[in-house]
C-alpha cells in the first residue's frame, strides 16, 4: 500500500534535516517501515474511535530551524530540577540550566554514552509487536536527531528531577512538526524523578487552526530494584496535536509510579506501553484527561504482567465537556506465569453537557489462575444532589458545577508530587471550569428563551 | 421572619403538601413532628428550592420578601440554612475550600468585606472546635468518609460559620448517640439570640428534651393538624400519631 500524503511529506521533512549521522541507519530502517504501515483507518483496533484525518492538513508543516526565544512559566522555574527546554523541538539553552553528569543529550554525547544510547534506544519500544500502534515510533526514529539520555548508575540517587519542558510557539502560518526523544536508564538500584511537561506558548484563538504535531516518544528501563516517579503532563493548546508515548520496562522488584495528565489539544493520543519483566514489580499510576470544546484526548495504557508476584494500580479519571471527546483504553495482560499478580484499573469519566463523548474499554487477558484483578469504568454526569448540596450553603451555580468537576479531578492531581505545578495546575483548572459552567449556564439560557 | 400560608407542594407529580400554613417570629424556635410520608423532609426541600420541588399555590415570605421567586443559593445568602438530613460527600474539594466559598458568598450578600485566609481559618478552627471535631476534618473532602454523626455535627459546624438569620433542621437527630445529640444541641443553643429563628424537624422527641422548642406542630398529610407547646411533643411521644390522625379524619 502506498504511503498516504502525511506520510510521505514526514518523511520527506525528516529526510531534509541535517541529521545525526549516528543515527543515519536506523533512521532509514523506520522511515522504510512508517511508509510500509497502512495508514489507520476506522477499522484499525488501535485507532478506532480516533481519527488522524486532521493530520491529512498538516503537509505544508514543516521543522523549526531555531529554537525561539520564550518565556517560561513561573511554576515552571519554580521547580527545584535539572531543567531542559525545548521549544517546537530545538533545544533552547538560555533557558536550560546544567545537566547532571547521569545526563546528556544525544548531539552532546560521549563515545561511552553514544555506544549506549545506539546500544538501548529502542529496546524498550520494541518490546511491541503491532504495527498500527507503533506508527508513531517510526516516526520517531525516522526523525531521529537530538534526544536525551539519563542513565542512572547501580545504586545513585538523582538528587532533583529531570524536567524536560517541551514548549510549542507555533501558529497556523508557519506549522511545525516535532519530534522529541527520551531515554531513561535506571540500573539496578537506582532512583530518579523525571518529569515532562508539553506546553504550550500562547493559546490558540480559533479552535479550527491546525498548528502543529508533536511526537514524544519515551523509553524507560528500570532496574532491579530501582525506583522511578515519571510525570507526563501534555497540556498543549486548542490547536495543537500530539501523539506519542511511555513505553516502561520494569525489572525484578522495582517500583515506577506514574502521573500523567492530558488537558486541551485538537488531538491528544498517548500511549502507556507498561511491562513488568521480572517478579516483585509494582506500578502505580494516576492519570486526569481533560477534553473541552472541539478536543479529543485519548489514551491507550497496556499493562503486560509477564512475571509472578507483580503489582499494577491504574486510577484514571476524565472530565469532558463541550462537544469534546475522549478515549480511554486500558488493557491489562496477565500471562500465564504471572501467578499471584494484582491488577487494578479504575477508570471514571465526567460528561458535563450533553454533545460530550467518551468511549471507554478496559480490556483484560488473563492466563494465569491464581491473580486478583479488578476493573471498573463508569461514565456519569455531575451529582445534583452534590449541585443542591453547594447552592443549599450559598454557592453560585456555576462556582458549584466548579466545585465539582474540580472534586472530581483533584482527588487524583493530589498525587502530584511537585507543589509549585500542583499549584498552577489548580489554579488553571478552576478557571476552566468555572469558565466552562459559565458558558454552559449561558447557553442553557438561551435555549429555554429561543 | 418567616410566614408560609396555604403552601401546596408536590414532587414528582405527587402532591406532599397540602395547604401548610406557619408564622415564625424572630427568635423562635418550632419543632415539627410528624409520622413518616408526612411530608416533614418536603418543607425543607421546598423551603430552600431544590428541583423537582414544585409550588402548586400559596406563599412563602421570608423578612417580608417572597422567597419562592429566588434561586436556591438567594435564599442561602439571604439566610436560610437547611441542616440536611443526609449530608452529601464531596471528595476532591476540602471542607475549608467549601466553606470559604460559603462564608464569602454569604458575605458579599451582606455587603460585609470578604474575610482574609488567616481570619477565616481562625473562625473555622473555633467552630470546629465547638462542635468537637478534630480540625483535621477541614483539610478533608466535605464529608467524605465522615461517620453519619460526624457529618451532622459538619453540618452545625457550616450554619455556626454562615450564621443564618432561619435555620432548617431536617431530623439531625436521627441515627445520633446521646453525646453527639448533645454536641449539636449545644451549638444549637449556643447559636439561639433573639433574631434567630429555628424549624427543627424531628421524628423523636428525644431532641427536644435538648433543645427545647418555643411551639410543636404536628405534621400529618401534608398540612399541620395540631400545635401545642413542649408538653405535646411529650403527649406524642407517650400515644404517638394514631390519634391525631384519627383526628384529622
Amino acid at each position: 500500500m502506498a504511503a498516504n500524503e502525511f506520510q510521505q511529506h514526514a518523511l520527506s521533512v525528516a529526510d531534509s534535516q541535517q541529521a545525526n549521522a549516528a543515527f543515519a541507519e536506523r533512521r532509514a530502517i523506520a522511515a522504510e517501515r512508517f511508509a510500509a504501515t497502512a495508514w489507520p483507518g476506522r477499522k484499525t483496533e488501535a485507532w478506532k474511535y480516533t481519527s488522524l484525518r486532521s493530520l491529512q492538513e498538516l503537509t505544508e508543516a514543516s521543522f523549526a530551524e531555531q529554537a525561539k526565544a520564550i518565556e517560561l512559566p513561573e511554576a515552571v522555574k519554580a521547580v527545584d530540577s535539572y531543567r531542559l527546554v525545548f521549544v517546537d523541538g530545538v533545544f533552547q539553552a538560555d533557558l536550560s540550566g546544567d545537566l547532571p553528569e547521569f545526563a546528556c543529550r544525544f548531539s552532546e554525547a560521549n563515545a561511552e554514552q553514544k555506544a549506549f544510547i545506539n546500544e538501548k534506544l529502542g529496546t524498550v519500544v520494541a518490546t511491541q509487536t503491532e504495527s498500527a500502534r507503533n506508527l508513531f515510533s517510526y516516526l520517531n526514529d525516522a526523525w531521529l536527531h537530538d534526544g536525551v539520555l539519563l542513565h542512572l548508575p547501580r545504586g545513585a540517587s538523582l538528587n532533583k528531577p529531570l524536567y524536560l519542558v517541551y514548549v510549542s510557539t507555533s501558529e497556523a502560518a508557519n506549522a511545525t512538526l516535532a519530534h522529541q526523544r527520551l531515554l531513561v536508564w535506571l540500573e539496578d538500584n537506582s532512583q530518579a524523578n523525571v518529569i515532562e511537561h508539553y506546553l504550550s506558548e500562547s493559546v490558540a484563538s480559533n479552535d479550527d487552526d491546525v498548528s502543529s504535531l508533536t511526537n514524544g516518544i519515551t523509553e524507560i528501563h528500570v532496574g532491579q530494584n530501582a525506583q522511578l516517579h515519571h510525570t507526563r503532563l501534555n497540556l498543549e493548546d486548542e490547536a495543537h496535536t500530539h501523539i506519542g508515548g511511555v513505553h516502561l520496562a520494569l525489572s525484578r522488584d522495582s517500583v515506577a509510579k506514574c502521573f500523567a495528565l492530558g488537558e486541551g489539544g485538537r488531538l491528544k493520543r498517548i500511549d502507556y506501553q507498561i511491562s513488568h519483566n521480572g517478579p516483585g514489580a509494582e506500578l502505580i499510576m494516576h492519570g486526569a484527561y481533560l477534553a473541552r470544546n472541539k478536543q479529543l484526548i485519548d489514551y491507550h495504557t497496556c499493562i503486560e504482567h509477564r512475571e509472578p508476584h507483580c503489582n499494577s494500580l491504574e486510577v484514571i479519571r476524565g472530565i469532558v465537556g463541550d462537544k469534546a471527546k475522549a478515549v480511554f483504553n486500558g488493557r491489562i495482560h496477565i500471562h500465564q506465569d504471572a501467578q499471584k499478580t494484582l491488577a487494578e484499573l479504575h477508570n471514571r469519566n465526567l460528561l458535563t453537557s450533553n454533545g460530550a463523548e467518551v468511549d471507554t474499554k478496559p480490556e483484560l487477558e488473563i492466563y494465569a489462575d491464581d491473580v486478583k484483578c479488578a476493573h471498573g469504568a463508569t461514565v456519569s454526569q455531575l451529582d445534583e444532589t452534590a449541585l443542591y448540596y453547594l447552592q443549599s450553603r450559598g454557592i453560585e451555580a456555576a462556582e458549584a458545577r466548579m466545585l465539582l468537576s474540580y472534586g472530581f479531578v483533584n482527588e487524583v492531581l493530589s498525587q502530584l508530587p511537585y507543589q509549585p505545578l500542583l499549584e498552577s495546575l489548580q489554579v488553571r483548572l478552576r478557571a476552566r471550569f468555572i469558565d466552562e459552567a459559565r458558558k454552559s449556564a449561558a447557553e442553557k439560557l438561551i435555549g429555554e428563551s429561543a | 421572619m418567616l410566614q408560609i400560608r396555604e403552601l401546596v407542594a408536590s414532587v414528582e407529580g405527587k402532591q406532599i403538601l397540602n395547604g401548610l400554613s406557619l408564622d415564625i417570629k424572630p427568635g423562635e424556635v418550632h419543632a415539627i413532628m410528624g409520622p413518616n410520608g408526612a411530608g416533614k423532609s418536603t418543607l425543607g426541600n421546598v423551603l430552600t428550592g431544590r428541583e423537582g420541588y414544585e409550588v402548586i399555590s400559596g406563599e412563602v415570605l421570608f423578612n417580608g420578601e417572597d422567597m419562592l421567586a429566588l434561586d436556591i443559593e438567594e435564599r442561602a445568602r439571604a439566610g436560610l440554612f437547611l441542616a440536611f438530613q443526609y449530608p452529601v460527600e464531596i471528595p476532591g474539594v476540602s471542607n475549608m475550600e467549601f466553606l470559604k466559598a460559603a462564608v464569602d458568598a454569604r458575605r458579599s450578600h451582606m455587603k460585609q468585606e470578604e474575610l482574609s485566609s488567616f481570619d477565616f481559618m481562625k473562625l473555622a478552627r473555633e467552630a470546629s472546635k465547638k462542635v468537637s471535631l478534630d480540625a483535621a476534618f477541614l483539610k478533608r473532602g466535605v464529608n467524605e468518609g465522615f461517620s453519619g454523626g460526624e457529618k451532622k455535627r459538619n453540618e452545625i459546624l457550616q450554619m455556626m460559620m454562615l450564621e443564618p438569620s432561619l435555620c432548617v433542621l431536617d431530623e439531625t437527630d436521627s441515627g445520633l448517640d446521646i453525646d453527639a445529640l448533645q454536641v449539636v444541641a449545644d451549638g444549637v443553643n449556643a447559636m439561639r439570640d433573639s433574631e434567630r429563628s429555628f424549624i427543627v424537624v424531628t421524628h423523636y422527641q428525644r431532641l427536644l428534651d435538648y433543645i427545647i422548642p418555643d411551639y410543636v406542630h404536628v405534621l400529618a398529610n401534608g398540612r399541620i393538624v395540631k400545635s401545642g407547646d413542649k408538653e405535646l411533643a411529650r403527649e406524642l411521644e407517650a400515644k404517638g400519631y394514631g390519634w391525631l390522625e384519627g383526628e384529622v379524619a
